[in-house]
Formats: C-alpha cells, sequence, structure tokens
C-alpha cells in the first residue's frame, strides 16, 4: 500500500484545500493520472498521482485543509493482494485527463519527467458517444444525482472534457455551458490574487535570501529570426502561426541542455542536474501575480508542438487548471517581456531552480552589420544564475550558444 | 454584419481569450495590449477566434489595424465588406 500524500506545488507551500476528487476507491490509477484537485496561493491545481494500481480508499474529505505531507488516499500497488477482490471500475466512470505524457518507469520518489510535452489541451469538449455515461468526477456524480441531473446534457469543461462539480453547480435549469458562455468567470476560478501575491512574496524573497545570484545580459541580433519567423507566418492560418517567445523558450532550452549547470534543481543535497530541460514559462496575469508551469523535455520537442504546449499552458493558467507535475519540475525558467514593454529584464530566481533567462522587447537599434551601420532588430538577453552552481563563464556560454541558436531559426 | 454585430462578435470573442476581462471593460479606444494587457498569445489567440467566427484572416502585418475595438470595427468591417 502506498500513501499518496498532500504534495508541495511551490517553494512555499504550507497546506492546500482539497476542492475535488477525480477518482473513488476501486479506481484503477496510473502515474500521471490526475486524482484530485487542491486550491493553493497559486490558484487550483490538478494534482496528478505517482503511483500505479488501484485507490484503496479516500483519506481526506472535500473542503478539508491539508498540510503537505498529510495523507490523502491509500493506493493498493500493482500486484499487492487486495484486501477483498474489487470490480475493475467501470471505464466510462474514470474521468479522462486530457491524452497524458507516459512517464518513463523508475525508482525514484519523484516522477521522471515525460518523454514528451503534453498536447495542447482540446479547445471543446470531444464528442460525447451517444449512449454511453459521460466522463465525470465522482463529486459531479454524487451533486448530479442529488438534484436528479442527467449527465449527458451537461458539457464537461474538465480534463478531456470530464465534467466536473462546477458544471453541475450551475444553476438549475440553465444549460451550464451556455450560462458559462454568457457569464465567463472574472478571474480564474479558486485563485486569490492577495494569497498569490503572499506566495510570490515567499519564494522571491526565500530567493533572494538563499541564493547568491549573479547577472549576465547580452544583447542578441534578432533580425534573422524576426524575418524568418515572419515569413513563415505570412502564409499560415492563425492557427499555425509561432511567436517569437516560442523561439526564445526553444533556444533557451537547447542551451540548458549543453550548458548542464543551469539546468536542475538545488535541493537537501545540493544541486541536482537535470537530464531534460523542464522550462518553466512565466505568464503574467492581468491583475497580477505571476505563474510559471513548466514544459516538459522542451529542449527535445518540435518549434510547432512547444508554440501548442504554450498556448495550453497559457490557456490553463488563465482559465482553467494546472497540474502538478507543471507547478514542481520546473528545471528553468524563460521569461519574457513580449513584443512591448522594457528592453531588458533582470529577474528573480524561482526556487528551487538555478537560473532564469529574461528576455525584454526586441527593438530596432543602429547595429553594425558587415562592418557598416544598420537598422536590426535586437533583444536584450539576461541571465540569472545561481552562484552556488556555476560561475559567470559558463554563464557567458550559455548566453552565447541562445544567440547562436537565434541566427539559425530554421534550425529551431 | 452591422457595425454592431462586428464590435459584438469582436468583443466576445476577446472576451472568451481573456475571460479575467469583463465586456464593460473594453473601451473602445482601449489598446488591447497597452491598455488591457492583453499579451501576445492572447492576441494570437483573439485572431484565431475572429478568424474561425468571422473567416477573417489578420495577417500578421495589419495586427496593428484591430489594436483597438473602434479599429477592428472598422478593419473587419471592410474585410468582410
Amino acid at each position: 500500500m502506498a500513501v499518496f500524500a498532500m504534495p508541495s506545488l511551490g517553494a512555499d507551500m504550507e497546506s492546500g484545500k482539497l476542492v475535488e476528487w477525480m477518482v473513488k476507491p476501486g479506481d484503477a490509477v496510473k502515474r500521471g493520472d490526475v486524482v484530485a484537485v487542491v486550491e493553493t496561493q497559486k490558484g487550483a491545481i490538478e494534482i496528478e498521482c505517482f503511483e500505479e494500481g488501484m485507490v484503496e480508499s479516500l483519506e481526506a474529505e472535500l473542503g478539508e485543509t491539508l498540510a503537505v505531507g498529510a495523507p490523502l488516499a491509500t493506493i493498493r500497488g500493482k500486484g499487492e493482494a487486495p484486501a477483498e477482490a474489487a470490480p475493475p471500475p467501470p471505464k466510462e466512470e474514470k474521468p479522462e485527463p486530457e491524452a497524458k505524457p507516459e512517464p518513463a518507469p523508475g525508482p525514484a520518489a519523484k516522477a521522471p519527467p515525460p518523454a514528451k510535452a503534453p498536447p495542447p489541451a482540446p479547445p471543446k469538449p470531444p464528442a460525447h458517444v451517444p449512449g454511453e455515461a459521460p466522463p465525470a468526477s465522482p463529486a459531479a456524480r454524487a451533486l448530479a444525482a442529488e438534484r436528479g441531473i442527467d449527465l449527458s446534457g451537461i458539457t464537461g469543461t474538465g480534463p478531456g472534457g470530464a465534467i466536473v462539480l462546477a458544471d453541475v453547480e450551475a444553476p438549475s435549469g440553465a444549460a451550464p455551458a451556455a450560462a458559462k458562455a454568457e457569464a465567463p468567470p472574472k478571474a480564474k476560478p479558486g485563485l486569490d490574487l492577495d494569497q498569490m501575491r503572499v506566495a510570490i512574496a515567499n519564494a522571491m524573497a526565500r530567493s533572494k535570501r538563499e541564493i547568491p545570484h549573479y547577472y549576465l545580459t547580452q544583447t542578441v541580433d534578432l533580425q534573422k529570426a524576426t524575418d524568418w519567423l515572419a515569413a513563415r507566418n505570412a502564409d499560415r492560418p492563425p492557427e499555425e502561426r509561432v511567436l517569437m517567445g516560442a523561439l526564445f523558450v526553444k533556444a533557451s532550452a537547447l542551451a540548458a541542455a549543453k550548458v548542464p549547470e543551469m539546468n536542475g534543481q538545488y535541493g537537501a543535497d545540493g544541486f541536482e542536474p537535470s537530464k531534460g530541460v523542464h522550462a518553466g514559462v512565466a505568464v503574467a496575469l492581468r491583475g497580477g501575480g505571476l505563474i510559471a508551469p513548466a514544459i516538459h523535455d522542451a529542449e527535445g520537442i518540435t518549434l510547432e508542438d512547444l508554440m501548442a504546449a504554450m498556448k495550453d499552458l497559457v490557456a490553463r493558467a488563465r482559465t482553467g487548471r494546472l497540474r502538478s507535475s507543471e507547478m514542481t519540475d520546473g528545471t528553468i525558467t524563460v521569461s519574457s517581456m513580449g513584443e512591448t514593454g522594457a528592453e531588458a529584464m533582470t529577474a528573480v530566481i524561482y526556487p528551487p531552480q538555478v537560473s532564469i533567462v529574461a528576455f525584454g522587447a526586441p527593438v530596432e537599434r543602429p547595429w553594425i552589420v558587415d562592418g557598416k551601420i544598420a537598422p536590426r532588430a535586437v533583444v536584450t538577453v539576461t541571465l540569472s544564475a545561481d552562484h552556488r552552481v556555476s560561475d559567470g563563464r559558463r554563464g557567458a556560454k550559455f548566453l552565447a550558444e541562445i544567440d547562436r541558436l537565434l541566427q539559425e531559426p530554421e534550425a529551431l | 454584419m452591422t457595425d454592431a454585430e462586428i464590435r459584438k462578435a469582436f468583443i466576445e470573442e476577446l472576451t472568451k481569450v481573456a475571460p479575467d476581462i469583463a465586456p464593460s471593460d473594453v473601451g473602445p479606444d482601449d489598446h488591447l495590449q497597452d491598455d488591457l494587457e492583453i499579451d501576445s498569445m492572447d492576441f494570437l489567440n483573439l485572431v484565431e477566434a475572429l478568424h474561425k467566427r468571422l473567416g477573417v484572416n489578420v495577417p500578421e502585418t495589419d495586427y496593428p489595424q484591430i489594436a483597438t475595438l473602434n479599429l477592428a470595427a472598422k478593419y473587419l468591417a471592410a474585410r468582410l465588406g
């Protein structure tokens, strides 16, 4: 038996409030399955399972605020003798999170990163096969039964179109999906911006207290990348366009793979380099707040897939839910000012990571090209790195690599 | 489509892309990125949504022409015309 406990979802998370179960006793679970939703200072987060087996019992009540490490559920491992033979869970009752990455097996307590970033969430819940009960969370089912609501008439907004509690809680009589479209929520559900500010304050104060930062800046000629991207996007519909931000993330991830001192986490035993580059993408929330969920193995996916993953992350950061592994697995963060704003940004490392690379807004400047002054698009790239792990020379190599990669955008 | 219908569609798609913005927050001359803090990803999602809903493919070079509600209403009317 394994105890599935409240995970730590950030440097300073102490507790979380259990708001929804996505499984029930008897359900089969595997690594990466979303088993519960927990409200934290950074909003509602989908908690993934790191065990494989069957849910033996749920140990926590909905609405409970639980400390990190508190038991949430007991999971019977594969091959372990059951207390009694439990019937296999009916297929349709299992909530189906969106296509999950297949995590590689490994003994580590923490799930190893999946081989690929998850594909973007489908823009609309998948069409439901008539005659089959739609996927729904147990809490949603319970409430629907209590109110005599037919689940097949509800459009799910959960992972993979699963019906979640909020879908059932919509005013009776009104079609939840329609009601939602007319009156979209003002802010991310379950998000308290004051609480998020506290979380950011704690994490950043800890970073500045514990991490001896050093900073390096390089101005990179961005004209080739700008021209290449404009030409690439010109004859493509909006759905297939790629943003400069995706080039920045890809170049940073490839550079981090070459300079391992930038890529990993600093734990109790010192620096642990990471094999894959799990690039945290800083997403600014309107009204204040910042969240940096990670794209797993960003160095190995195509630019198009990376763009899709970024779109998905931003959408879920704004309106939906992020997953626990996205909150905790980051090994480097990439922060981009976007198209307008300040020319340069010096960022604070997000612990336990050891580096953050910040791109200012690209600007046009006089530049020397082949011995002559010419107007060029340039971007200022600033690395903040942990001096416990690396020195300036390594940091400079990392920035030089980003520069080199951005001169060959077609190879990204 | 009438001007009012185009504006309604634009605001609906904008507030879907950015659900934390209420329709009443969108002033006719508010700059989407500078005033409403729409980022480049949100903006692309809006362009995508307009393409789907209205069938108007706004090329990147025309992005400045849909930077505010007033500008977008004029631009989209011409493209739909």
